[in-house]
C-alpha cells in the first residue's frame, strides 16, 4: 500500500481574471520525486505557490501529511515543506551561514536565539553541499551556482520531508546542474525526501523523477512514469512542438533533442 | 566579503559609547560644567536646575527618540530591502508631521489612556500615510518597493504642501512655533517627554526583537520569508503600525528629526552585518547615540544661539544620501 504524503484536489486559482489553475488533483507519495513540466505560463510555478500557501488558492483543497494546509500555521507548514524559489531575482544580505540558519526559523521560538544542534544542522548541511569553506561569505558575492547550492543547504537545514523546487538547475553550466541534482538525488535516495520539482529540462526530470507532472494551460494533461511521457505524441500535444529523440546509452530512456533534425 | 569586526566587539563598543554619552552629554551645552559643581551640596542651584530638569533629561530623551528612529528605519529598510525606504522617505514622518499640525492648529488638549494627543493625532497621520502609500502601490497593480517609495516621497511632498498650507493660515507666532517645531529639537523640560518616550521605545523595541525572525527572512523576499513559516501579511502589518507608532511619538515628542533613520542602521549594517537579531540592539543603541551627539553639537556650534538638531541630522544626511546613491549601495538589497 502507497503512504500519500500529499493530496491535491479541485484546486484552481486566477490571478489578474486569468484562471492560471483549473481543478488541479494529483497525489504524491512519501519519497517519491515528481518532476512538473510544461510551457512557460502552464501554472507550474503557480502550483508551487498554492502548495505553500504564497498564493491563496480559490477552491480546492491541499492535504499533507493528513491534515488540511488550510488548517495549519504557516510555520508548522514550513516544519514540513520546504520551498526554494526560482533563482532568478533573489537576493540576501546575509553570510552564508546566516542564510542557512533561516531555515532553522520554524523551529525556533521567537526571541530565542539557535541552539548547538540548530548550528550544528547548519554546519552539516553546508559540508554536505561543500560549502563549509564560504561560510563567512556574504551570498550576494557567490557565484549562481555556488548560490543555488546555498539555497538548497538552507531548504535541507529546513528539516523539511517535502521539497518545492522551481526550476533548480536552471541557468547552471553542466557541473553546476549535474552537482545539484546529485545533492537532490542523495536527499531523495537516502534520506527519503519528497521532491516536487518544476522544470524546463526534460532529459534529467525523465533519468531521476519517479513520475512527471505535465501542466497545459493550467490543467494536468499527464501524470505518469517517465518513459511514458518521452513519447511523440505526449511531448507534442505538452509543448505544441515536434522532437527528435534518442536514446540514453545506460538505460535505453528515450531522451529529446532541443531541435528538430531537418 | 568578510564582516571585519566581531558582532560582540561592536556591541560592546556601542554599549561602553553609550555609557560614556550618558557620563559626559548632559554636562556639555552653552554652560560646560563640571561634575563638582552639580554634585556638590553647596552648588549653584541653577547649576543643578539645569543639569538635572533640563540637560539630563534632554540626554534620555534623545536617547530614546535617536532609538526609535533608528529601528523605524532599520525595518523599513528591511520589509522594503532597499536602504532608502524609511519611515521620512515613506512618508509617514510627513504625515506624522501633518496630524500633529493639526493637532497644534486646532488648539486641542486632550489625552487617552495617558497617551497625549499630540501623539495620537500624529500616529494616525503616519497611519493615514501608510494606508495611501500602500493603496496607491497596490492600485498601480505591484507591491514593488521602488513604487512604494515613489508613493510614499509624492505623499511626503502633499504632507509637507499641507502643512505650508497651515502656516499660512495661521498668525504669526502660531506659524513661527510650527516654523520652528518643523525644524527638529530636544528641548524638554523634566522628566515628562522620557515618560512620554520610554514605554514607546521600549515597547516598540521589544514587538521589533519578538519578530527579529521574521524579519531577517523577510530581507530575502516575501515567498522565501512565507517558505521559512512566516506570515507575512501579519508580520508586515504589525511591523507598519510598530513603526508607525514610534515615529508618531517621535515626531510628536520633537519634531521630524531626518536622516537618523536611514544613517544609523545602514551604518550599523556595515558594521555588524544583516542579521536583525543582533542588527536591532546595534541600530538601537547607535541611533540614539548619534543624535545625542548631534544635540550636543546643535546647542554648542553658535552658542549662545541654539541650532536646531533636525538642521544638524540633515546636514550629515544630505551627503550621507547622496554618497548612498552614488555608491549603488541605496538600492535592492540594499
Amino acid at each position: 500500500m502507497t503512504d500519500t504524503c500529499l493530496a491535491v484536489s479541485g484546486l484552481s486559482i486566477s490571478l489578474d481574471g486569468k484562471a492560471v489553475l483549473k481543478n488541479v488533483a494529483f497525489n504524491v507519495n512519501r519519497g517519491e520525486w515528481i518532476s512538473i513540466t510544461g510551457r512557460n505560463g502552464a501554472g507550474k510555478s503557480t502550483l508551487l505557490k498554492c502548495l505553500m500557501r504564497i498564493l491563496k488558492m480559490e477552491t480546492g483543497d491541499v492535504v499533507l501529511n493528513g491534515n488540511p494546509i488550510a488548517l495549519i500555521s504557516q510555520r508548522s507548514l514550513a516544519r514540513q515543506v520546504a520551498y526554494v524559489p526560482q533563482a532568478t531575482g533573489r537576493f540576501s544580505p546575509f553570510t552564508v551561514f546566516e542564510h542557512v540558519m533561516l531555515a532553522r526559523y520554524p523551529h525556533l521560538r521567537p526571541f530565542a536565539a539557535p541552539s548547538r544542534r540548530d548550528r550544528d544542522i547548519v554546519m552539516h548541511n553546508l559540508a554536505e553541499a561543500g560549502l563549509s569553506e564560504l561560510a563567512d561569505r556574504t551570498v550576494s558575492t557567490l557565484s549562481g551556482g555556488e548560490r543555488q547550492k546555498v539555497y538548497l543547504a538552507q531548504a535541507f537545514a529546513q528539516g523539511a520531508d517535502v521539497l518545492l523546487l522551481d526550476e533548480p538547475n536552471t541557468f547552471l553550466d553542466p557541473k553546476c546542474a549535474a552537482e545539484v541534482l546529485h545533492l537532490l538525488k542523495v536527499a531523495n535516495q537516502d534520506r527519503g525526501t519528497t521532491i516536487l520539482s518544476v522544470t524546463h529540462d526534460i532529459n534529467s526530470a525523465a533519468v531521476i523523477s519517479d513520475r512527471i507532472m505535465a501542466l497545459k494551460s493550467g490543467e494536468v494533461v499527464f501524470m505518469g512514469a517517465p518513459f511514458e511521457f518521452m513519447a511523440p505524441p505526449v511531448l507534442s500535444d505538452v509543448f505544441s512542438a515536434s522532437f527528435s529523440f534518442v536514446s540514453h546509452p545506460e538505460t535505453g530512456m528515450p531522451l529529446v533533442l532541443p531541435w528538430r533534425a531537418s | 566579503m568578510m564582516r571585519p569586526f566581531s558582532k560582540r566587539k561592536v556591541l560592546f563598543l556601542l554599549f561602553g559609547l553609550l555609557l560614556a554619552t550618558m557620563a559626559v552629554a548632559p554636562f556639555l551645552g552653552l554652560k560646560t560644567m563640571s561634575l563638582k559643581s552639580v554634585m556638590a551640596g553647596d552648588a549653584d542651584a541653577v547649576e543643578q536646575h539645569i543639569f538635572y530638569s533640563m540637560r539630563l533629561p534632554r540626554v534620555l530623551v534623545s536617547l530614546l527618540c535617536g532609538g526609535a528612529l533608528a529601528l523605524g528605519g532599520m525595518v523599513f529598510q528591511a520589509m522594503f530591502r532597499n536602504a532608502l525606504a524609511t519611515p521620512f522617505t515613506l512618508g509617514v514622518a510627513g504625515g506624522a508631521t501633518f496630524g500633529a499640525s493639526i493637532y497644534i492648529k486646532l488648539g486641542l488638549a486632550f489625552a487617552v489612556l495617558g497617551v497625549p494627543g499630540v501623539t495620537l493625532a500624529a500616529f494616525l497621520g503616519a497611519l493615514l500615510s501608510i494606508v495611501l502609500v500602500y493603496g496607491l502601490t497596490r492600485a498601480s497593480g505591484t507591491l514593488s518597493s521602488h513604487t512604494m517609495l515613489l508613493a510614499g516621497v509624492a505623499l511626503s511632498f502633499f504632507f509637507s504642501s499641507a502643512v505650508f498650507f497651515m502656516q499660512y493660515l495661521s498668525d504669526f507666532a502660531q506659524s513661527f512655533q510650527i516654523l520652528r517645531w518643523l525644524m527638529g529639537g530636544l528641548a524638554v523640560q523634566g522628566y515628562t517627554t522620557v515618560f512620554d518616550m520610554l514605554p514607546i521605545t521600549v515597547g516598540g523595541t521589544l514587538v521589533i526583537l519578538y519578530l527579529t525572525h521574521d524579519l531577517n527572512a523577510l530581507t530575502t523576499g516575501e515567498e522565501e520569508a512565507a517558505g521559512r513559516g512566516v506570515n507575512v501579511t501579519r508580520t508586515r502589518t504589525v511591523l507598519f503600525f510598530t513603526v508607525s507608532f514610534m515615529v508618531a511619538a517621535v515626531v510628536s515628542a520633537c519634531g521630524p528629526i531626518g536622516f537618523v533613520g536611514m544613517m544609523a542602521p545602514h551604518i550599523c549594517r556595515l558594521l555588524i552585518g544583516a542579521d536583525h537579531r543582533h542588527l536591532t540592539w546595534a541600530s538601537l543603541l547607535f541611533g540614539g547615540i548619534f543624535l545625542t551627539w548631534c544635540d550636543v553639537l546643535a546647542r554648542m556650534l553658535i552658542v549662545p544661539a541654539e541650532i536646531p538638531v533636525g538642521i544638524i541630522t540633515a546636514l550629515l544626511g544630505g551627503p550621507f544620501f547622496i554618497w548612498l546613491l552614488i555608491s549603488k549601495r541605496g538600492g535592492y538589497g540594499y
